[in-house]
């Protein structure tokens, strides 16, 4: 008798491992995209599986809303022809899937002897709560906002940095574009700004 | 029942996916940065995995870092990625060894 919990896993593990392999098996990129996307979408499922809650929410709010429609508006802003990237795909296919094979193998091997004889093969199973009683969302905001404060304000700095440094990137400075130059405004004075001319009856303004 | 190694094997295979994913589609810098995504979801879901089952929980602190970490990677990249095509007018990778200006 498989559990309702097996069940889950094994259909979400599934999940994320056929639309991994179709992201990188796709031929047109932004089927790619929407496959790395169902990827996240099942990878945050198995995370609630495991009782890590928030990190699920975050997962689907940061990669699903945010990196995800980052990537789909490249893809879809660029206009490339994506069909003559994939020459090369079949001359790396066979000795890439050997050695993908290979370390798939060796990582699965050394995942099951650390889960069998490693220091959590004791565990009494999956509690996200860090074992106070407490729900997954307050244990990560205990822990991270006392010991981790300054890991936390670093992230934040990182963040920043990124977000300068693409709007750097990506900035283009248009000739002919009209903008407005404050010094120059606060700089006029009525001998810069006018010019009084003495117009005699009858004759109208002459340039 | 579902334990640590069902778990670690998942992300196993889906971090050789993203390794295979560089090797396979080496001249098509958008599918590599998805691959590289895709590692870190595998290292994420390592992370978050032993935090669960070793009752601690700073690996799921990490797993944000990383995720952070992740986040504004793809941003530089993907504006890179930008600026390259502006460039060039192609994102053919293999030959963009040429580092003149």
């Amino acid at each position: 008798m498989i559990s309702l919990q097996a069940i889950a896993f094994y259909i979400m593990a599934t999940t994320t491992i056929l639309a991994g392999l179709a992201v990188v098996f796709a031929r047109n990129p932004v089927h790619s995209v929407l496959f790395l996307i169902t990827a996240f979408f099942s990878a945050a499922g198995l995370f609630v599986l495991m009782g890590a809650e928030f990190l699920a929410m975050l997962l689907v709010v940061v990669y699903v809303g945010a990196v995800a429609v980052l990537f789909l508006f490249v893809v879809m802003m660029l206009d490339v022809d994506f069909s003559q990237l994939r020459e090369g795909f079949a001359r790396y296919l066979p000795l890439g899937g050997l050695v993908a094979g290979i370390l798939t193998l060796e990582m699965i091997m050394v995942a099951s002897t650390v889960a069998t004889q490693g220091a959590a093969a004791g565990s009494t199973g999956p509690d996200a709560s860090g074992g106070a009683d407490v729900t997954n969302a307050e244990a990560i905001g205990r822990v991270l906002y006392t010991d981790y404060v300054y890991f936390f304000q670093a992230a934040g700095m990182v963040l920043l940095v990124a977000m300068i440094g693409a709007i750097v990137l990506t900035l283009r400075h248009k000739p002919g574009v009209k903008r407005q130059n404050i010094a120059a405004q606060n700089a006029r004075t009525p001998a810069t700004g006018m010019t009084i001319v003495d117009i005699k009856p009858g004759e109208g303004i002459q340039e | 029942m579902i334990g640590l190694g069902h778990y670690l094997t998942v992300a196993a295979i889906l971090f050789t996916i993203g390794v295979f994913g560089i090797f396979v589609n080496r001249k098509n810098v958008i599918i590599i940065l998805m691959s590289i995504e895709l590692i870190l979801l595998a290292v994420n879901i390592n992370l978050v995995a032993f935090s669960v089952y070793l009752h601690d929980v700073v690996g799921q602190i990490f797993a944000m870092f990383v995720l952070t970490v992740a986040a504004a990677e793809a941003a530089v990249g993907l504006a890179i990625l930008v600026t390259f095509f502006r460039n060039r007018g192609d994102i053919a990778v293999d030959d963009a060894n040429v580092m003149k200006g």
